[in-house]
């Protein structure tokens, strides 16, 4: 007698907690092999799967076995020249490499195991420690997030909240109610049936006792067709909501497009900001992003106008500053928002405007914002514009931070360094 | 190999049971009915069939935990499912039809994709061929206990799990990798093991976890005897035989494991004591069920319950099981132990049937015996290596055309030393039998000595087998052995007495002797 079973419908993923355990195992070599997808990518599939591969030899599970060596005799199938005695020279590895007697692992593989992670594996490994530093404001912005929280007993609710014990005590309260009166007359009715009983058996009335006893069991019916538990009965828990206290944050976007920047550097300049903006998108539910791009005039535009416009002109760098300056002061109050800025540019800026730059970050922009980032794109020397940065970095070493870029390798580390996770000070 | 195809169908039959590929429940069931019925005419004794129908991804997941219903959590198993995975997905491999459990009901999955045929290959080719076999041979039948392993692959993955939970991944998961590296030597060769529930595994596990605690206590006592004025001279060696058991011998005297580590320890070495007669008995268990699906389709054909086409999608996925390459093809890969076992269990049967001079001459018992009591005597009472010695006729070396090479790195050329004819038949038999030994696979390792006494540290000795020394694996197996142990361990490897090479955990200096350094003398024990 056998049993046939369907068993297509039970789980599937029997295997994810493994295979989870598989990918921690060997986050290190994933980790960089997502640091070299990035640096590989075009722009568009930047948040793709991708194909992780791990050296076989740093996988293996070791295990005592035979190796080269020594004297092995192995039976083989398919001869077809072969008499006994034939001798046959050795041919590099083939015969002596043969392990465990068996010929079954003859020629160890080299290659890497390689494999698929997700989308979302991936940009989890991308991500992974990172986050916004220094974002500590928080108030209540009204009607976004709530949590439930208990307030008191209601006589409405949903079945699930049912409050066993108040809905008990209260349909103990009505039947003690409504019942009271009745069982006062019973008890009276008893008392005088006991009476009357009491009597000796030639002064019974007869006629009285039938009818005290008829009104009691009549009485006794009325008790017990009060219900037990009525609708009105029912308590439930009462939930409210509760506006939770959020942080608030928006990130500001600025790419110098200018005619300096050639086509690779604009690229570079690029990648870097759809990082963030991925990373932003991926961590942060709750952040806005405004993106400003600037030649000698600064411009406020969206993303798709940010990453693929390919308006281009001289190079005023305060120009970005001030319509950012200009923007936090009209949407986005310093005491609301915790604000951040990230720069790129190639540091070609006109001579007397890196001054001007410094000046704004310095009055306006620095004491407001929570953490500003400027990456330069140049495989060049410094100008004047990254010398006024360093001492704005002098002035505020916890809020600012600079780094160079100088090609495709470093974004990645350098978008890194820029937003690694802080040991909280 | 198919030395006929299958006789023309009788006149009288109740015609076919099915004749379309898809397969449905009811036809499942017509088919297994039909082929149990078969099965048992021909003597098949079985366990129960639980015959399960899963998907393609469900065979995955089954295929990367070994086959075992219920799993623990541990990382290679993930590395063993995307290997399959990606491998599948890109073509490379097709899934295995089917994948069967030693258990009692004897559970056998079958794959939603499959044919009609091929769901009832593999009930004949499972749920009878090695259900029966599981059932029949001696090594399963003394060494696993079919109806308590799920109860304790239950056990296992809940106490690991709680494990986990109270000491964390990391502890847990190191312990296991390193009892993993020494899993093939956490078999008793020649005790048998008492079969228990998984209730009472727990609460013998409780028992266990005190007992021990105090029996370690007893061995690596320092305080000095009163009294004792000074040392005694004979100590013994300890232990006093050398153990071939090494986690049965972490789990009993490691000084410093805890005690849910010693059960971990315990629990993969159940686990290899499960898997130790599969291991030993690939060639006869597939030999076995391929046999059978092969005699049972062929009979349902000649009494006319399967269609020829039926027949002709059978016996191209038959013919593809039990293709043999050659040794110089690409697609060699040792030898196929389904051909192997195929052809010297069909050839038996011709033995029986129509015997030949030479079969008289070779195996005088059984030429011309019933058919289905030599097999089943076949079946039972050997393991691949006896049943090689024993069973592989002439005709089946020369229909494999097999032959022996013989490379011995002390010669500068390997030598062909037996072919399929007269003079090389018996060296054949008995080289290929032992490719099959386990104990000449595997290095020969066994725990020699612990210096109780001194700096607690463990030796082990590797006796060579034909001066093969140990791969290049080994000492990161010993560092697997050193965190179990948790003091100094130290490997030789000795070929007639004089070791050739040490492996040392923390290692010293140089891992092996040079060659003109005189050899060491094995140390005396202490």
């Amino acid at each position: 007698m056998s049993y046939i079973i369907d068993r297509r419908l039970n789980g599937k993923k029997k295997s994810t907690v493994n295979r989870q355990r598989f990918l921690r195992r060997y986050k290190a070599h994933i980790k960089k092999a997502v640091g070299e997808a990035m640096t590989n990518r075009s722009i568009t599939d930047m948040d793709k799967g991708e194909r992780i591969s791990i050296p076989t030899r740093d996988l293996n599970e070791p295990i005592f076995s035979h190796g080269p060596g020594g004297h092995v005799e192995r039976v083989l199938p398919g001869n077809r020249e072969f008499v006994s005695g034939d001798r046959i020279p050795r041919q590099g590895q083939q015969g002596g490499g043969g392990g465990g007697g068996g010929a079954s692992d003859s020629g160890e593989g080299v290659d890497d195991f390689v494999f698929q992670i997700s989308q979302e594996e991936f940009l989890d490994f991308m991500f992974e420690g990172l986050q916004l530093p220094n974002m500590i404001k928080r108030r209540l912005a009204g009607n976004e997030s709530f949590k439930m929280v208990r307030a008191g007993i209601s006589n409405e609710g949903t079945p699930g909240r049912i409050n066993v014990v108040r809905s008990l005590r209260a349909a103990n309260a009505r039947r003690i109610a409504l019942t009271s009166s009745k069982r006062r007359n019973l008890r009276e009715l008893e008392t005088e049936l006991e009476r009357e009983e009491q009597k000796d058996t030639a002064l019974r009335d007869q006629r009285k006792l039938e009818a005290l006893k008829k009104s009691i069991v009549d009485l006794r019916e009325r008790i017990e067709r009060v219900p037990f538990l009525d609708d009105f009965d029912l308590k439930y828990n009462l939930l409210v909501k509760q506006p939770k206290p959020r942080s608030k944050a928006v990130m500001f976007c600025l790419m110098d497009v200018s005619g300096s920047m050639n086509q690779a550097t604009k690229d570079m300049a690029k990648r870097f900001f759809l990082l963030l903006y991925l990373f932003l998108q991926r961590s942060y539910e709750h952040t806005e992003v405004v993106f400003i791009r600037h030649h000698t005039s600064a411009k406020e535009v969206d993303e798709e106008e940010f990453f693929y416009s390919r308006e281009t002109g001289g190079t005023i760098v305060s120009s970005a500053l001030k319509l950012m300056r200009r923007i936090m002061q009209e949407r986005y109050p310093a005491s609301e928002w915790n604000i951040y800025g990230a720069q790129a540019s190639d540091g070609d800026n006109w001579n007397d405007d890196s001054s001007t730059c410094h000046k704004i970050l310095i009055d306006d922009i620095m004491p407001h914002v929570q953490y500003f980032s400027y990456v330069e794109i140049t495989p060049r020397d410094h100008q004047a514009l990254w010398e006024e940065y360093e001492s704005v970095r002098a002035l505020f070493p916890e809020h600012f931070a600079m780094e160079q870029i100088v090609d495709l390798q470093d974004i990645y580390p350098v978008f890194r360094q820029l937003f690694s996770q802080k040991v909280a000070a | 190999m198919l030395d006929k195809f299958p006789t023309a169908p009788d006149a009288k039959s109740e015609g076919p049971i099915s004749t379309t590929s898809e397969w449905t429940f009811e036809l499942i069931q017509e088919y297994d009915q039909a082929i149990g019925e078969l099965a048992e005419e021909f003597g098949l004794d079985t366990y129960p069939n639980q015959i399960e129908i899963i998907s393609s991804e469900q065979m995955m997941d089954a295929y990367s935990s070994v086959g075992m219903p219920v799993g623990y959590n541990h990382w290679s198993f993930g590395k063993q499912f995307i290997s399959v995975e990606n491998s599948y997905q890109r073509g490379l491999m097709g899934l295995a039809y089917e994948i069967v459990i030693n258990s009692n009901p004897c559970i056998a999955y079958l794959m939603e994709e499959n044919t009609m045929t091929m769901q009832a290959l593999v009930i004949a080719h499972a749920s009878y061929g090695h259900n029966s076999f599981f059932k029949g041979n001696y090594l399963f039948r003394s060494w696993t206990d079919a109806s308590s392993i799920i109860d304790y692959l239950i056990f296992a993955k809940n106490y690991i799990a709680k494990c986990e939970e109270r000491h964390g991944l990391e502890e847990v998961e190191a312990i296991l990798d390193s009892c993993h590296a020494l899993m093939n030597y956490g078999v008793d060769r020649y005790k048998r093991p008492y079969p228990i529930s998984a209730v009472e595994e727990e609460r013998r596990q409780k028992e266990r976890e005190e007992y021990r605690q105090r029996q370690l206590n007893d061995l690596w006592r320092t305080i000095p005897k009163m009294g004792a004025g000074r040392e005694e001279k004979s100590i013994h060696r300890f232990p006093d035989e050398p153990q071939e058991n090494i986690l049965y011998f972490i789990e009993k005297n490691a000084p410093l494991l805890e005690n849910w580590q010693r059960e971990l320890v315990r629990i993969v070495r159940k686990l290899a004591q499960y898997f130790y007669p599969q291991r030993q008995t690939q060639v006869m268990n597939e030999g076995w069920a391929t046999f059978w699906h092969y005699t049972l389709l062929s009979e349902l054909y000649r009494r006319g319950r399967v269609t020829e086409g039926f027949m002709m999608e059978f016996l191209q996925s038959h013919t593809n099981v039990i293709y043999q390459p050659p040794f110089d093809s690409p697609y060699f890969n040792g030898i196929n132990p389904y051909t192997l076992g195929f052809s010297i269990f069909s050839d038996l049967r011709r033995i029986c049937e129509e015997p030949t001079e030479e079969d008289r001459a070779w195996f005088p018992d059984i030429a011309g015996s019933n058919w289905k009591e030599t097999l089943q005597f076949a079946m039972r009472d050997f393991k691949d290596e006896s049943f090689i010695l024993q069973f592989l006729s002439p005709k089946v070396m020369r229909d494999m055309k097999l032959f022996c090479i013989s490379d011995n790195d002390r010669e500068n050329e390997i030598v062909v030393s037996a072919i399929h004819d007269e003079d090389g038949y018996r060296q054949l038999r008995a080289d290929l039998a032992g490719q099959y030994n386990l104990g000449n696979r595997e290095p020969n390792i066994q725990v020699y000595s612990v210096d109780t006494r001194g700096d607690r540290s463990l030796t082990l000795h590797h006796t060579q087998y034909r001066r093969r020394p140990l791969g290049k694996d080994s000492s990161e197996v010993m560092r697997h052995l050193h965190r179990l142990w948790g003091f100094d361990v130290h490997l030789h490897s000795l070929h007639e007495d004089e070791i050739t090479a040490s492996y040392h955990c923390p290692e010293r200096g140089r891992d092996r002797l040079d060659h003109d350094e005189e050899p060491m003398l094995v140390p005396k024990p202490i």
